[in-house]
Formats: structure tokens, sequence, C-alpha cells
């Protein structure tokens, strides 16, 4: 099957006073049918870039797109001209964002904006539209859709506005959904309705997500497969459960060790990554992790390591991939520890 | 009986809302914080967790004297700190010390870290100035920075950084109480652990006590003792820190434990999650009785209308266990389990 969603070679820099800042560096990855795919890194890693660029809305200047591709339906985004474009976002490509209200207008009811969305792109009479708003915005769980269409967004609660988000961004039915930390400013009891929301409205139409995320757990539980990014590149790309049970990038490692766990020993030490996330416009020779990994040798000071498919993944059907020189011989290791019947669980200890 | 170092009893904030009346009343009042007690013994660490505007900042504001209480009382080693004038404060002020979430807006760019970790000890009148810099050079290497940066500015610094000097800096005056409201919230993932090991170096080596506040459950799982479970205003589970991981009784408890997302996909594939209807109330017009009740998977257990007329009270149960639940231990308790 070809993917809905096939990007090449992003990159992405942006010139700026301190210097040239290379926000993605040649990002690769396909999207299936009904996919999730986790986009994790920290902040400043390139996650919102990546998602901006696929969409043409990288702010320029700064900004520059540099290269690489983006082709949906046979068609290389990045070429179409802006208007084409426009009428693509929003109807067959669609988003949500970390802040709903960057994308509501405060000045339009909700229904309002809901409608034009459907009287654009599908052409359709004030009246049906109205009608499919309304039951778009029941699809959410939006108690009373009728009478909340006329209401203003600083009238509903945060988790609300995300819905109307959702709802806004599905109307007409999109083949990809880019979410953007789409639960990052909620509360985890609402970000648990949120989460179940998207999953179901997955299920019922198919649609391919890309999921960016700072938040391991998110990932987790919604992905299928996941990127993990680091200074602008994927660094490795892995099926979720595979990347979780034997990472092989020292910084995915590093970083599901760090992280305090509900089922970790509280009386432990967290396994501390040294440093801190790099200067993008002063990026240290050859590999970026370098400066805080604990394998760097010279090896790695002299080029940059590509994203190259792990051994193992060669023999068995799992596409994964890591961008480090040692990443075959780190993931051999840690699955042995983790076939072993004692062994060290990384993933859950 | 020596008292606790820290003892807060029925610790109550309301603020004016919607501005006033002619006559000068305020036209509404918001209950921010209700009814709230508990004890810190020196060296331990107490978590305050709930969702946003639970009222978590407003408990640890009103103890440390920025917010006035409207009733209740707190005590620091069973001297009574509420009602206090600014000066009152000031001997106290030394033992108890605040880290900010946000260590961008909480140092002035216009120091230098010397001159940042000096100023608390002038202003206290402690150590000579000769001194001082002998001090802060100490201070910095307690917190894992270079004391040769002692002459920068904090914009010279990462934000993980910057942190740790928001921690020297309520170090400076060798505190007995650290209040940490969202520690580390704000900064990179793979800094969180830098500063959490930190703070619990720091709290062996000075045998420091924390009262934490985080809405990360499992940071403050990581760095607590004691757990005060809070919604909307309300204290409505206490426990220890094992107790409230593995079998939380409170359904709103229960409810939050299970809403945290668990970066293992097979735990989450697993798990059952109690999916919370609606939203978190508005605290200007909180609900009848017990404020949970519109939410609560669990009303129905209650005979009658109970849970929306009365309010139940934070009592301990047969078993020690401490909630606020009209049930005597909500039943359900061990299929909400968080695997351990
Ligand atoms: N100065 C104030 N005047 C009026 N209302 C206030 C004031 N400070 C806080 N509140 C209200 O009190 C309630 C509790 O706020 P608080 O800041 O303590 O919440 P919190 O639990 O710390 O939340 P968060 O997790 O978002 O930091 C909220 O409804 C808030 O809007
Ligand atoms: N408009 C802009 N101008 C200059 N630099 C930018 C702009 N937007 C993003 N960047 C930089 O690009 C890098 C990646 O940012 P971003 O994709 O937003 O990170 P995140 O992974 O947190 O989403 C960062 O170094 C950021 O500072
Ligand atoms: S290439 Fe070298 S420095 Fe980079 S992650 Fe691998 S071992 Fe570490
Ligand atoms: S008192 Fe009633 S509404 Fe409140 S938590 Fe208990 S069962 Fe739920
Ligand atoms: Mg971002
Ligand atoms: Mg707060």
């Amino acid at each position: 099957m070809s993917p809905v969603l096939d990007v090449r070679d992003l990159s992405v820099r942006f010139d700026t006073r301190d210097g040239t800042v290379r926000a993605v560096d040649g990002v690769s990855f396909a999207l299936e049918e009904g996919e999730t795919l986790g986009l994790v890194g920290e902040s400043g890693s390139g996650k919102s870039v990546t998602n901006l660029a696929l969409l043409g809305l990288v702010p320029s200047p700064p900004g520059v797109v540099e290269r690489g591709e983006v082709l949906f339906d046979g068609r290389d985004l990045l070429a179409l001209p802006p208007r084409e474009l426009r009428k693509l976002r929003g109807d067959r490509v669609s988003m949500i964002f970390q802040d709903p209200m960057t994308s509501l207008n405060p000045l339009l009811t909700v229904g309002r904006q809901l409608t034009e969305v459907l009287e654009v792109h599908r052409g359709m009479s004030r009246r049906d539209a109205r009608k499919k708003a309304a039951a778009g915005l029941a699809d959410v769980g939006i108690p009373a859709p009728e009478a909340r269409l006329d209401a203003y967004p600083h009238e509903l609660s945060g988790g609300m506005r995300q819905r109307v988000m959702i709802a806004m961004a599905l109307l007409c039915d999109p083949k990809v959904l880019i979410a953007d930390e789409p639960t990052t400013a909620l509360d985890v009891t609402i970000q648990a309705q949120i989460l179940e929301l998207l999953q179901d409205l997955q299920a019922k139409h198919g649609t391919a997500i890309v999921m960016i995320t700072h938040d391991l757990g998110v990932v987790a539980g919604m992905a299928d497969r996941v990127n993990v990014m680091y200074a602008g590149r994927v660094v490795e790309t892995a099926p979720t459960r595979d990347l979780f049970r034997a990472p092989a990038h020292p910084y995915t490692r590093a970083l599901l060790a760090s992280i305090p766990r509900l089922s970790s020993s509280p009386d432990e030490d967290l396994a501390a990554i040294p440093g801190a996330p790099p200067d993008l416009a002063d990026l240290p020779p050859g590999c970026a992790f370098g400066p805080r990994c604990e394998r760097v040798r010279d090896a790695c000071r002299t080029a940059v390591p590509a994203l190259a498919a792990l051994r193992a993944s060669l023999r068995s059907n799992a596409d994964r991939r890591a961008a480090c020189i040692d990443a075959d011989a780190l993931h051999e290791a840690g699955t042995a520890a983790h076939a072993a019947p004692d062994g060290h669980r990384e993933d859950r200890r | 009986m020596t008292p606790p170092l820290l003892e807060v009893r029925g610790l109550t904030k309301r603020f004016p809302v919607g501005g006033r009346s002619l006559l000068g009343k305020p036209r509404g009042w918001l209950e921010a914080v209700r009814d709230v007690s508990f004890d810190l013994e020196r060296g331990r660490s107490l978590g305050l967790v709930g969702e946003s505007g639970c009222g978590k900042s407003t408990t640890a504001r009103t103890i440390i004297g920025l917010h006035r209480a409207t009733a209740g009382s707190v005590r620091l080693d069973g001297e009574e700190l509420t009602g206090l004038t600014r000066r009152g404060w000031l001997p106290y002020r030394r033992r108890v010390q605040m880290v900010f979430q946000d260590p961008y807006a909480s140092l002035d760019p216009r120091q230098t870290v010397a001159s940042i970790l000096a100023e608390p000890l002038a202003i206290h009148g402690l150590a000579k100035p000769r001194d001082r810099k002998l001090r802060a050079l100490a201070l910095l290497e307690a917190v894992g920075l270079n004391p040769r940066h002692v002459n920068r500015y904090p914009h010279e610094f990462s934000g993980g950084q910057r942190q740790r000097i928001g921690v020297a800096r309520a170090l400076a005056l060798e505190p007995d109480l650290l209040i940490c409201d969202e520690p580390v919230s704000a900064l990179d993932v793979s800094i969180q652990a830098q500063i959490l090991n930190l703070l619990k170096e720091l709290q062996e080596r000075f045998g420091l006590a924390y009262l934490f506040i985080a809405h990360d459950l499992a940071v403050v799982r990581h760095l607590c003792d004691e757990v005060c479970v809070m919604y909307l205003g309300r204290v409505v589970e206490r426990a220890s820190r094992d107790d409230l991981f593995r079998d939380p009784r409170h359904p709103y408890s229960r409810a939050l434990l299970s809403a945290v997302p668990l970066a293992d996909p097979e735990a989450e594939a697993e798990r059952r999650r109690i999916v919370l209807e609606g939203d978190v109330p508005s605290p200007t017009n909180p609900p009848t009785g017990c404020a949970f009740h519109p939410r609560c998977p669990d009303r129905e257990r209650v005979p009658g209308d109970l849970c929306r007329a009365e309010c139940p009270s934070l009592r301990a149960r047969a078993d020690g266990r401490v909630h606020a639940c009209h049930l005597e231990a909500p039943a359900g308790a061990a299929a909400a389990r968080i695997q351990a």
C-alpha cells in the first residue's frame, strides 16, 4: 500500500541574528492510512517546524524551506501554488494545535467558524452546513451541540475549545490530521478524554495522525510508530513497542531512563542526561548528541551519522532505523538483556 | 510532644471577585482553598497534586504569607504565622523559602549570580560582605554549578542552570522548609531529572523539608513521602506515597491516577482508564455537596441524594486511610490500581 503522506528529506532553516538555525535537517517519514505516527523530542528539536513545513506554513522570512518533498495524493505539497495548498488545508489535510485560540477566531461564534469551513471547502448552503456543524460537535462529545453553535470561544472551557478545534479539523473528513501537542495545555483527566476521542474518531474514519508531543506516555498509548527527534533530525524510528522495549539510539535510551515513572523505584536516583540540548545555530561537529553521550568517541565527531536500518531489522520486517555508529551493538545488547529470563527490563524498571 | 515543623489547620483562602458594589462590598467570592490541614515533619516531603486551579499554589502562597489567610492556622515549630505583619514575618522568612516554576521570571536579569546569592544574606544581615562571596561560591558548588561562573548574569545560563540558581538562592539562608511550586515543569524533559536528583540530594544533605507542588504525578511519587490530592480547593485524600499510588481510595484520586499516560506501550494497551465526564467546575460557582459529584463515577453507589446535598469531610477510616467521600471504602479501588 502506498503511504498517504510521504515526507522526503525535509530541511528548514531560519536566518536569524544569531546565525543560521537548522531547525529541520533531512527529515523523512511515511504515514499509512489509519496509522498514528508519534513525533517526540524536547522543546526546540524541530517538531513544530516539521509540522508547519508539511502545510506550507513556515514563516518566511526568517524561515526557508531548503529542500524536500511532501507527497500527498501523488502531489508535492511544497511545489503547489499557495491557492491550491490553502484549498487542501483544513480539508484533506488538517491540523490541531496546543492552543485552540490560535486556530479559533475569538470574534466569531463556534457555529460561524464551523459552517464557514463547510461553505468554503464543500460549497454547502448555510442551513446544511449548520446541521453538519452540530453533528460535528456531537461527534466530539459536546453536550447540547445546537446551543453551543451560538457560543463564542471564550465562553467555553479549555477542554471544550480543544474539542471544537478537533471538530473543525475533522469536518471535511481529512485523510491526514496533524496534531501538535494537542493535550499539553490540558489537565490529565481532560487529556484522557481528548486522547480517547481522537482514537475513536480515527477508528471510525481511518484518519492518519501525526502526533507531536514531548510526552512519552502519550506516544506510548497513541502511536503505532515513533520518530525521535534531536536537534532537528530524526535520530531513531521504530514501531512503538520495539522502541520502548529495546531503544537503539543512546539519546532514546537516556531519555527513557531519565523520566520518573509510576512504576519505577522512587528511592533510586534518576539517570539524568548530563548537559543541555544544543544550540541549533551552533551545532557541534558530527553527532549532535555527542557532547552528552556517554559512548562518544572520535569517530562520532567526524561525520553526522546517517539514519540507517538496524542490522536486526533487515532480518525481520520491522522498519527500525537509528542514527548512531553504535546503534546495532546497543540494540542487540538491549534485546538480549530483554530476552533473558531475569534480564534487566529497561522499559519498565 | 514536639510540634511538627509545619502544621496547617483548616486553612481557607477566599478572593473577592467581580469587582465591588457601590458600598464597597465585593460582588462575589471565590474560595480557592477550603479547610486544608496537614503536618509536615522536618526532612520530609509532602506533595500537593490536582488539576489546574484546584488551589495548590494558593495554599503555598498563603502558607508563606504572600496571601493573607481567610481562616485557619499555619504554625512553624508551633508558632503561629497567620496574621503576622511583614516585619513579623522577617525572622521566619529565613526558614521558609520558595522555588518557583519559571527560572527566567524569578531571577533579576541585571544582577550577577554573586549578587543574587548574596542579597538574601545582606537583607537578613547575615555574614560579612567579604564572606558573602565565599558563601555564594559554596552555594554554587552545592547545586552543581561551576563556581567560576559566579560573575555571570542569568541570561548566560541555560534553563536548567537557571533553576539551579533559583535553588541556590532559596538555600542561601539555610531554610528548614522549601516550598517548590512546579520546579521542573518549565524545563526540558532531559533536564528535569538533573533537578529532581539535585533536590533529593540537597534534602538528604541539609535535612530540608519540602512542600512540593507538581502536576506530574510520577514526579511527585519520586520525591514525596506523603501526598494530598486536591479538588476544587479541598483536600479529598491524604495518603502515604505507597498507599496512594498502589491503592488510591477517593474516586477522584483513582480517576486522576488512571488518567496519567504511562511511558510503556504494553501497560497502556492493558490498562483500564477511568475517563471522567465533563469539565472541572468553576470555583466561583462550585457544585453543592461533594464538589466532585457531577463527574463522579461512584456517585450511584451512595444512597439517596447525599452526594449532592452534603459535603463529605476528610476523615480517617477504620483502616487508617484518610479521604473525603461518603463511601467508606470506595470499591473498585483494587481494579484501578496502577500496575506496579
Ligand atoms: N489573586 C487571586 N484573585 C482571585 N482568584 C484567584 C487569585 N489567585 C488564584 N485565584 C483562583 O484560585 C483558584 C486556585 O488557584 P491556584 O493558582 O491556587 O491553582 P493551582 O492549583 O496552583 O493551579 P495550577 O496547576 O494551574 O497552577 C483558581 O480558581 C484561581 O483562578
Ligand atoms: N519563526 C522562527 N524564527 C526563528 N527561529 C525559529 C522560528 N520558529 C522556530 N524556530 C527555531 O526552530 C527550532 C525548532 O523549533 P520547533 O520546531 O518549534 O521546536 P519543537 O520541537 O519544540 O516544536 C528552534 O531552535 C526554534 O527556536
Ligand atoms: S554517534 Fe557517537 S556520540 Fe552520537 S549517539 Fe552514537 S555513540 Fe553517541
Ligand atoms: S461523596 Fe459521592 S460524589 Fe463525592 S466522591 Fe464520594 S461517591 Fe463520589
Ligand atoms: Mg512545538
Ligand atoms: Mg499553580
